[in-house]
């Protein structure tokens, strides 16, 4: 019998990594835990009656923007949403779910912040690269398909329990349209706009950030949102391995076939979610 | 003609551009003469410019005309390097760009050259101004000098109150405009132009002509002007160089062009032209006709050579060769009848009288209530020529001369 022990060559490398490369792993760890403890720090700062507020206001500020703040279209679209923001966190709040709360938003920004930070340079180098580009398209691939659950099982192995496992996880997970939609943009910059741009002598640092990136921007803008879309969708996924908040709770509704709690923090996630998304999809729009 | 006492600005030398992986092959099939279509068949390579050889002057609007697929734009774009020959060399003011290095490239196309393109290749995000400005932006010249010499330029160009629109909601031809001031605003010495007004309607695209031929006055640079349009080429060219599946077929002025196409390629873009506001009167004159001496000839010489001649009508010149006007077979018979010894009293003075520049198209009203040949004539009122009725008309209707002598003549006759 032919017997192929792949599964045990990936586990072989992955305790030898987890041995050998124990400093840079825990690097990694304080640097993450810094990032996400930092963020819930700043979110917990205020009193949830004014964080309210504030991230109401910077609702008004996104959705408003470009159509004037005190004009109808700007009040209609900034005035709803900075409506829904404040009703949607108050039964958060009433519910006694703030910190939960707080803790998604600072797990989800923090992995999208590092997903983007990593994927968009990534995109743009693939997208300078026709050779890079068809060595990371597999990979993506792979990244997106594969089961996230897998991901939490090294990721346990490198960073133990807790929010850092979580986050690496995400990040994992939700990289691929960052990376994807940057090289997507570039690429598909107008071929003229490209050439005319580089007869007046651009150096190629020139032409990508006065040209490529701003025209790429609703492009990348786009993958952006799709980041924050995919790293939320991990939130409960990345609790079974100890991050906090509302995915904590849902998890534990499920590990209790408690109704209630799964149903009140599975409610939070979804007004978490369509904050983000509206946030983040009209930060995309204004720009043009 | 005049060439020798103009300065070289451009000049191209063996250039080949070869698209393909087995570029070497390709060009060595090129070389022992064989066509484009028959290498790319054997290697599958597309041979996009042939051995160009050519030189633009300083100062002068060359047109690079051909079909679609000829290398009209390939061999524009060897110019500032956007493409890069497979061999060859080209020199601006002496200095071969094919050995610049990325640095020295890019000071070129900052410093020396620049190129308005087909489909404008604006900046959508950005401003008319900003656009304009861009080159002088990629220098790093400070914020306040680069807007000054935008708008500068952009009213140059006839866009004054568009300084802060965007790009994307201006028409077509504002947007050429844009692009034109673009090129313009970084006092190139050389502009590049790839079918710049192809993309426009024609009556802005008419307009455009005129106004970028009224602003060359002004700014005089050397152009390089790509279109397949013959209009567009006789009007703005002062040379016109005609390329055909990458080899260039004939350069010349429009006139040599229209007289003398090289070959039936050329002839088949001629034909559909108007030729009347191109040809001139040089063109189609008879040179140094036989004429009427005044102080020498009298009646009886002047029959005679009508007679020989086979001509009813004479030009008529005093002794330093002025042009004095015609002289008529019945006239001069009633002349001879008078036994006057000079055909002084018959010589019809009153009559039109061209330079050898003056297109076809403006003698022809003479021809409404006058039925003598025009004299063609130089500043000194010298005699050159003659334009002949019937040479007016075959150049008008596109038929030779003989034919149309011919028509005539039938018509009479019924
Ligand atoms: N990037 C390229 N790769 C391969 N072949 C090319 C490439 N660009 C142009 N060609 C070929 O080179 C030849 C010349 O093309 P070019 O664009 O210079 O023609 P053109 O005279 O400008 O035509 P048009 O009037 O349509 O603009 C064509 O046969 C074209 O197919
Ligand atoms: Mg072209």
């Amino acid at each position: 019998m032919i017997d192929i022990k792949l599964g045990e060559y990936v586990e072989q490398a992955i305790d030898w990594l987890s041995v050998n490369a124990a400093g840079f792993f825990n690097g990694i760890t304080v640097g993450i835990d810094g990032i996400v403890d930092s963020l819930e720090y700043i979110l917990m700062l205020p009193h949830p009656f004014l964080m309210m507020v504030i991230i109401a206001i910077i609702a008004y500020l996104i959705m408003g923007k470009g159509k004037g703040y005190f004009s109808k279209a700007g009040l209609k679209a900034g005035g709803g949403m900075a409506l829904f923001v404040i009703i949607g966190l108050f039964v958060l709040y009433g519910m006694g779910f703030w910190e939960e709360t707080m803790q998604t938003f600072a797990l989800v920004i923090a992995s999208a912040l590092l997903a983007i930070v990593i994927g968009i340079p990534v995109g743009i180098y693939a997208s300078r690269s026709d050779s890079l580009d068809s060595v990371i398209r597999p990979i993506l691939d792979f990244m997106q398909t594969m089961p996230p659950f897998v991901y939490l099982i090294p990721a346990i192995l490198f960073f133990s329990v807790g929010n850092v496992p979580g986050v690496v996880a995400t990040v994992v997970f939700s990289l691929p349209p960052a990376v994807r939609l940057t090289n997507l943009g570039i690429r598909g910059v107008q071929k003229d706009v490209v050439e005319a741009s580089r007869s007046f002598g651009c150096t190629d640092r020139q032409l990508l950030y006065k040209v490529q990136i701003p025209l790429a921007m609703p492009t990348i803008l786009a993958g952006v949102n799709q980041v924050i879309m995919l790293a939320l969708s991990m939130v409960v996924i990345a609790s079974m391995v100890g991050a906090g908040g509302l995915g904590q709770s849902v998890y534990k509704g499920i590990l209790k076939a408690d109704m209630a709690l799964g149903f009140e923090a599975g409610l939070g996630i979804v007004v978490v979610a369509i904050i983000l998304d509206r946030l983040s999809q009209a930060a995309g729009k204004s720009r043009k | 003609m005049e060439n020798e006492n103009k300065q070289v600005k451009i000049k191209v030398e063996d250039l080949n551009l070869v698209f393909g992986s087995r570029r070497d092959e390709a060009l060595k099939l090129t070389e022992q003469g064989m066509s484009k279509a028959e290498v790319l068949d054997k290697t599958g390579c597309t041979v996009a410019v042939n051995n160009a050889n050519y030189s633009i002057y300083e100062g002068e609007v060359f047109v690079v005309m051909g079909l679609s697929g000829s290398g009209k734009s390939t061999m524009l774009r060897c110019f500032n390097r956007l493409i890069n020959p497979t061999s060859g060399h080209i020199y601006i003011d002496e200095n071969d760009i094919m050995v610049l290095d990325e640095k020295s490239l890019r000071e070129m196309r900052r410093n020396k050259m620049t190129m308005v393109f087909q489909n404008f290749g604006l900046l959508p995000h950005r401003t008319v101004s900003s656009n304009v400005a861009f080159g002088m932006e990629i220098m790093g010249r400070d914020e306040n000098e680069r807007l000054e010499k935008a708008y500068k330029t952009i009213k140059q160009v006839g866009l004054q109150g568009y300084e802060e629109m965007m790009t994307g909601e201006l028409s077509g031809g504002m947007q050429q405009r844009v692009g034109l001031a673009r090129a313009l605003a970084t006092d190139p010495e050389v502009l590049l132009m790839d079918e710049a007004f192809s993309a426009l309607d024609p009556l802005i695209r008419t307009q455009m002509q005129e106004e970028l031929l009224e602003l060359q006055k002004k700014v005089q640079k050397t152009i390089v002007f790509i279109t397949h349009d013959l209009d567009e080429a006789l009007k703005l060219g002062d040379r016109i160089a005609i390329m055909k599946d990458g080899v260039i077929v004939q350069i010349g002025t429009p006139e040599d062009i229209l007289m003398e196409p090289a070959n039936d390629y050329v002839k088949a873009f001629v034909e559909n032209v108007d030729r009347s506001t191109i040809v001139t009167a040089g063109s189609v004159m008879f040179r140094n006709p036989p004429h009427v001496d005044i102080e020498r000839h009298g009646p009886n010489f002047t029959l005679r050579l009508m007679r020989e001649t086979g001509k009813d009508v004479l030009p008529v010149l005093d002794k330093n060769d002025h042009f004095l006007g015609f002289v008529v077979d019945n006239d001069v018979a009633e002349a001879k009848k008078k036994n006057k010894r000079s055909v002084e009293d018959v010589v019809i003075k009153d009559v039109p009288m061209v330079a050898d520049t003056t297109p076809v198209a403006d003698i022809l009203p003479f021809y409404l209530e006058y039925s003598l040949p025009v004299a063609v004539v130089d500043d000194e009122k010298n005699l050159i020529g003659l334009v002949s009725h019937s040479a007016v008309i075959a150049e008008m209707i596109g038929k030779e001369e003989e034919e149309v002598i011919q028509i005539k003549e039938g018509g009479t006759h019924e």
